[in-house]
């Protein structure tokens, strides 16, 4: 039952994959069909679950032994738990939404069948990372993960800078993946097992400090995943890819694989308090930072993106506090993927109806052009930054009263955070379907048709009741409570306190915004002077600048003197050597005269030598 | 007689074997030269055996005597071919197999 979750999507990608051109007539409904049917099939399991018992909930499904080699024993396992099934849920759900919604978003496109293998091959993994039952097989899942990202973003492969940007999402998610397999390495070796069961009992048994560099290895590989500071850089330029991939990165599967490496490996941070402080660490900067970087964004989708990249850092941040914060960085996980996912459908909505331009600065009063769009984009904008009674609210609440009873420095960080994104979410919605149209006249905007509305609806339903159902009718933190441990936090700021400063933060960040970029005109290009720090968020904080300078340049000079001393000093060794002996040869051949007389003295003069030797060792 | 003197005599052969194969160009009178050295170290060879009362030595000297034979054989048919086809018997002319 477990495996056909996997297994129905994965089909649907081989299907199209090896099936080629007779499958694009049907290839899109196949997939949506395959999609759908594991998302049923969560529903059923769900449902299965709600009805045992809590000590009965997790089930296992044990395949094969995958690799048995000495100490090593790895099988093939599935693992569903309370923790799985939220994910997913979410996977195929939204997974699903967006395969819909593509339908009519690619349908010009004539790849289209291609793109919907990737999709199924995408959910697909994203599945198996989230059911698997050990950290080797989280792995494969993971690396499936990085593979369909790579193939989704670079789609357009035709653009140079689709092809570039998948390129390096895929080596900077390499670089996380290095944490991982260190995680594995020093797991193996220090607790002689890889399944989250054995790692979960054995870890109290090893010493702090192999605990320690076993989560700061997990750290990385979350990091890269979930483009975290400092591995943040690729999900800008993921950008590049179609629209309902970003929303399929952003919302459902990638960017929340690192949450849920943390949550699931909350054995190794229970244990270790320097691993949590990082993961905190990480989560406040990168929270900052996107929300930095989004402010300054005129590209609707960038914009999004970093404003993704914001809200991951508020998971991370949670997932960091320990049992205070591991079930609500999960349920901010699981509101974000509604709301983000209906952003950026909506978005993609918007573009479809402007030509493809994705610059906001040439939208301006499409709320009565794009009804549907406007009001699905609203809700999920409510939703997002945290006005009441919308998802975003409970979860991003829960998580700035969980941070305050931790560290008055990390609670602000997050209270900022909100502020900001209040203010370049309003900034977005101002410029986008507020104010004068700024759009050229050969563009006609209009409403999407309904394969792609339909599901933005879905989603800002999701967005608006989502919060609310999973936290009073779900119950969510005694849900999660038996995977992931759940403790009210100690001296903590009383919430009846906290939410009124929390909502002037929104209201002030969004009324800024409002004054700024909704009563005032927008210029229609990108002013030019202006402050640093607008220069700066708009250049991504120089994320890039820096890894060039840090990274790129030192290794291409590194490259550059290892091939000069290959091409010189060792080809020149080599080649030096063989011109010599090819020069020495060239003079010994003339020794082969072709007379036999002087072979015949040769032959007299070595028999003399040997004579006169041996006479003289007779001597 | 002194059997050194054999020694001596066969020694004396020998060289002149050898001179005639360096000096020479004519094949054939090389190839008596190679036969005199043959021959010299037959002798040289039986009269050791005299020397030391045993019949290794004569032993050995038959062996020769047939592989002279043999080689008498082979070498003056190449040397009749190299005759046939270059109409010359010299052994400077036949130097093809050179660098």
């Amino acid at each position: 039952m477990i495996a056909a979750l996997i297994g129905l999507p994965l089909i649907g990608a081989t299907v199209l994959l090896l099936g080629g051109r007779r499958t694009n007539a049907w290839g899109h409904f196949l997939a949506v069909a395959m999609s759908g049917a594991s998302f049923l099939l969560g529903v059923f399991l769900f449902i299965q679950m709600i009805g045992k018992s809590e000590e009965e909930r997790v089930v296992g499904q044990h395949l094969f032994d995958w690799v048995s080699v000495g100490a090593f024993q790895v099988p093939f396992g599935l693992h569903l738990d309370q923790l799985s099934i939220v994910f997913v849920l979410l996977i195929t759900g939204v997974g699903t939404l967006i395969h819909i919604y593509s339908i009519g978003y690619m349908e010009h496109d004539p790849n289209r069948r291609r793109f919907f293998a990737y999709l199924n091959l995408f959910v697909s993994a994203m599945l198996l990372l989230v059911l698997a039952d050990n950290y080797f097989l989280l792995y494969v899942g993971w690396e499936g993960v990085g593979l369909a990202s790579y193939l989704l973003i670079s789609y357009y492969q035709q653009k140079p800078s689709a092809a570039t940007a998948g390129k390096k999402a895929f080596v900077v998610n390499r670089v996380g993946d290095v944490g991982l397999s260190l995680a594995i390495i020093l797991m193996f070796v220090s607790l002689g097992t890889v399944t989250f069961d054995g790692v979960n009992a054995a870890a109290a048994s090893v010493s702090p400090n192999t605990i320690t560099w076993i989560g700061l290895a997990l750290l990385l590989a979350a990091c890269g995943k979930s483009a975290q500071f400092p591995l943040q850089s690729w999900l800008l330029d993921a950008m590049e890819g179609p629209t309902p991939v970003s929303a399929l990165i952003h919302a459902a599967t990638m960017v929340t694989a690192g949450v849920y490496l943390i949550v699931r490996a909350h054995a190794i941070f229970d244990l270790s308090e320097t691993a949590r402080t990082a993961v905190v660490v990480v989560g406040a900067i990168t929270l900052l930072l996107g929300a930095f970087i989004g402010t300054a964004k005129d590209d609707i989708k960038k914009g999004l993106a970093g404003s993704t990249m914001s809200q991951i850092g508020y998971m991370v941040l949670a997932a960091g506090l320990g049992p205070v914060g591991y079930v609500f960085a999960i349920f901010h996980l699981l509101t974000h993927g509604m709301f983000k996912a209906g952003l950026f459908l909506g978005a993609g909505s918007v573009m479809h109806g402007m030509h493809d331009d994705v610059n906001m600065r040439h939208y301006g009063a499409l709320r009565t052009m794009m009804k549907i769009t406007y009001g699905t984009f609203a809700l999920g904008f409510l939703a997002i930054i945290g006005v009441p009674p919308f998802a975003g609210f409970w979860s991003k609440d829960e998580i700035i009263h969980a941070a305050f009873s931790q560290n008055l420095i990390i609670g602000i960080a997050t209270l900022i955070g909100a502020g900001v994104t209040a203010f370049y979410m309003t900034r977005m919605m101002a410029m986008t379907f507020f104010g004068e149209a700024r759009w050229e006249d050969d563009v006609h905007p209009h409403e999407s048709p309904a394969v792609m509305t339909i599901p933005m609806i879905v989603l800002a339903v999701g967005s608006a009741f989502g919060g609310m159902a999973m936290l009073f009718v779900g119950d969510i933190e005694h849900w999660l409570e038996p995977i992931t441990g759940f403790a009210k936090p100690e001296h903590a700021v009383s919430n009846t306190v906290l939410i009124p400063v929390t909502l002037t933060v929104v209201l002030g960040g969004a009324v800024f915004a409002w004054l700024r970029y909704g009563r005032r005109p927008v210029p229609v290009t990108a002013p030019s002077n202006v402050s640093f720090l607008t220069k700066a968020a708009r250049a991504d904080a120089y994320g890039d600048a820096l890894n060039e300078a840090l990274l790129m340049r030192p290794g291409q000079y590194l490259t550059r003197s290892l091939t000069w001393f290959d091409s010189k000093a060792i080809d020149g060794f080599v080649s030096g050597l063989a011109a010599v002996i090819g020069g020495l040869s060239a003079r010994a051949r003339r020794l082969q005269n072709g007379y036999v007389r002087s072979y015949a003295l040769t032959m007299l003069g070595g028999a003399v030598l040997i004579a006169l030797v041996l006479l003289l060792v007779r001597l | 007689m002194n059997p050194n003197n054999y020694l001596i005599l066969a020694a004396i052969l020998f060289t002149v074997g050898t001179y005639g194969v360096l000096v020479r160009r004519n094949a054939i009178i090389v190839f008596m030269s190679i036969e005199l050295m043959l021959n010299a170290a037959n002798l040289a060879f039986v009269a050791a055996a005299r020397n030391t009362g045993t019949l290794d030595g004569l032993v050995v000297a038959f062996f020769v005597m047939v592989v002279a034979a043999a080689e008498v054989v082979v070498g003056l048919a190449i040397i009749v071919t190299i005759f046939r086809t270059r109409r010359s018997a010299s052994i400077d002319e036949a130097s093809l197999m050179k660098y």
